[in-house]
């Protein structure tokens, strides 16, 4: 048997883990209603005055945006490491890059995308004029894929591991801190009418920089949490 | 040029193990222990008592000879996490492990002076113990990957799989931490420019500069001397089983 074309690889990887995922609806649904409801405890928490609210909107969508990431990143690995998949997915032929990057895809337009459509409603229940939340959409739509990317490098370290959870969250938070800056940066730059061309640029040079080396060291790390 | 290339790289591949390793800390930690805090109290005496008082903050400046050798020393350990990892990493190289594993907990904790003295020098000179400038943040987060990177250490059990795991995290760490400091210092700046310059002329008075680079010589001979004892007893640990080690334990020589 001749070994597979990374093109065959791809389209079957990035199918199968489409198929995972749309399955368990719960993957899907869990971190969007987190976000839902992490947005609506700071109105509550802070003071329902229109005013003060559009002046934290920006953080506030930001960081429910980046914990709902981080928090769904946890069982990314895991399933297939229950099943034994992971060690097929590593000793298969062929690089192991491949379908990992299907998986973080995958992984990101059922839940990073989501977020991503959602995220000027939940701006304009903050108070968020409307003329910023199409950039509030762009930085989001921006923002997420390094966020799952670059959590998923931790995801990968952690997988074997059973306090997960809290040590996830220790290694990936200080690593999310520039997509923060720039990402609530760019909606409060465009609060205050000033251009935001130059800070999406700046998100999607750190995309890039993500993409294109991010799943190299998440596959490193799976092999690492295998053993070796 | 040639022979010193021959020489580095003898001395990368023989330190490379562990036995010699031991060897060469047991011959280097008896005079560089003594020699650095000599250099350290050296450093300290001369900025603490006897250079200038400065013009506009009078003494309370004088807490930069602990703390800028205290930022560069976090700031230096966390890089050569980042160079150790990478060595790990591509090839495979045991020590560099220990080194990485060395290297943390020593680097926190200068994180953590850094901040703290920091915090003291900001109260008389900008009237506040914290605020979010960038060179502040950037540190806070430095502490926080340097405090993930031992978590993480500690949470695996098989010490070449932890070693492993930190080494990755420190690559992306290193990384990470200059588009922090670009990305906290588009947010806001406070602190002022560096004073002391590699190049070009220092934007500091010679009679402040010399103890101020001697207390930094101190501190990272001490952090060196830290991270040998460190990886020396990892080193150990790692080859309790291996004959030299046995045999050091029953007659006292490797």
């Amino acid at each position: 048997m001749s070994a597979p074309t990374l093109t065959t690889v791809w389209t079957a990887s990035l199918h199968r883990e489409l198929t995972l995922i749309w399955r368990s609806p719960a993957d899907i649904v869990q971190p969007l209603f987190f976000f839902v409801v992490v947005v609506t405890l700071f109105p509550l928490a802070l003071s329902p005055k229109p005013a003060l609210l559009a002046l934290v909107a920006p953080g506030a969508v930001w960081v429910a945006a980046l914990l709902a990431v981080m928090l769904s990143l946890d069982g990314l690995f895991r399933r297939d490491q229950e099943s034994g998949a992971l060690d097929l997915l590593l000793t298969a032929p062929g690089v192991s890059v491949v379908p990992v990057t299907a998986k973080l895809l995958a992984h990101w337009l059922l839940t990073g995308l989501p977020l991503a459509l959602i995220a000027p409603l939940l701006g304009y229940m903050l108070q968020l004029p409307v003329a910023v939340l199409d950039t509030l959409m762009v930085s989001v739509l921006l923002g997420t894929p390094t966020l799952t990317v670059v959590g998923a490098i931790g995801a990968a370290l952690t997988v074997g591991l059973n306090r997960g959870g809290i040590l996830l969250a220790v290694l990936v938070l200080p690593l999310y801190v520039p997509v923060l800056v720039f990402g609530a940066g760019v909606v409060r730059t465009a609060l205050d009418g000033l251009p935001t061309g130059g800070l999406l640029a700046v998100l999607g040079a750190i995309l890039a920089l993500a993409v294109s080396l991010g799943p190299v060291a998440v596959a490193l790390g799976l092999r690492i949490s295998a053993g070796d | 040029m040639a022979i010193m290339w021959k020489t580095l790289k003898r001395w990368y591949h023989q330190l490379g193990s562990p036995r010699y390793f031991y060897r060469f800390c047991e011959a280097v930690l008896p005079w560089l222990v003594p020699v650095a805090l000599a250099v350290l109290a050296v450093g300290l005496v001369w900025g603490l008592l006897y250079a200038p008082v400065e013009r506009y903050q009078g003494n309370s400046y004088r807490i930069i000879y602990i703390h800028v050798p205290a930022s560069s020393g976090a700031l230096m350990g966390y890089i050569a996490m980042g160079v150790a990892g990478l060595v790990a990493l591509v090839w495979r190289m045991k020590m560099a492990e220990v080194m990485l594993k060395a290297l943390a907990p020593f680097g926190a904790a200068l994180a953590a002076v850094s901040l703290l003295t920091g915090a003291l020098w900001g109260k008389p000179t900008w009237g506040t113990y914290w605020q979010w400038d960038a060179r502040m943040t950037s540190m806070l987060i430095l502490l926080f990957l340097y405090l993930g990177i031992m978590a993480l250490q500690n949470a695996i059990r098989d010490p070449r799989q932890a070693a492993r795991a930190a080494a990755l995290l420190a690559v992306v760490g290193v990384i990470n931490v200059v588009i922090v400091k670009y990305s906290v210092e588009w947010l806001n700046t406070l602190h002022q420019g560096a004073t002391l310059k590699v190049v070009g002329e220092s934007s500091i008075d010679p009679s402040m500069k010399w103890p101020l680079l001697i207390s930094m010589a101190g501190l990272w001979l001490l952090y060196a001397a830290n991270v040998l004892i460190r990886a020396r007893t990892e080193v150990l640990n790692r080859e309790r089983r291996s004959g030299w080690v046995r045999r050091l334990v029953r007659d006292g020589e490797a």
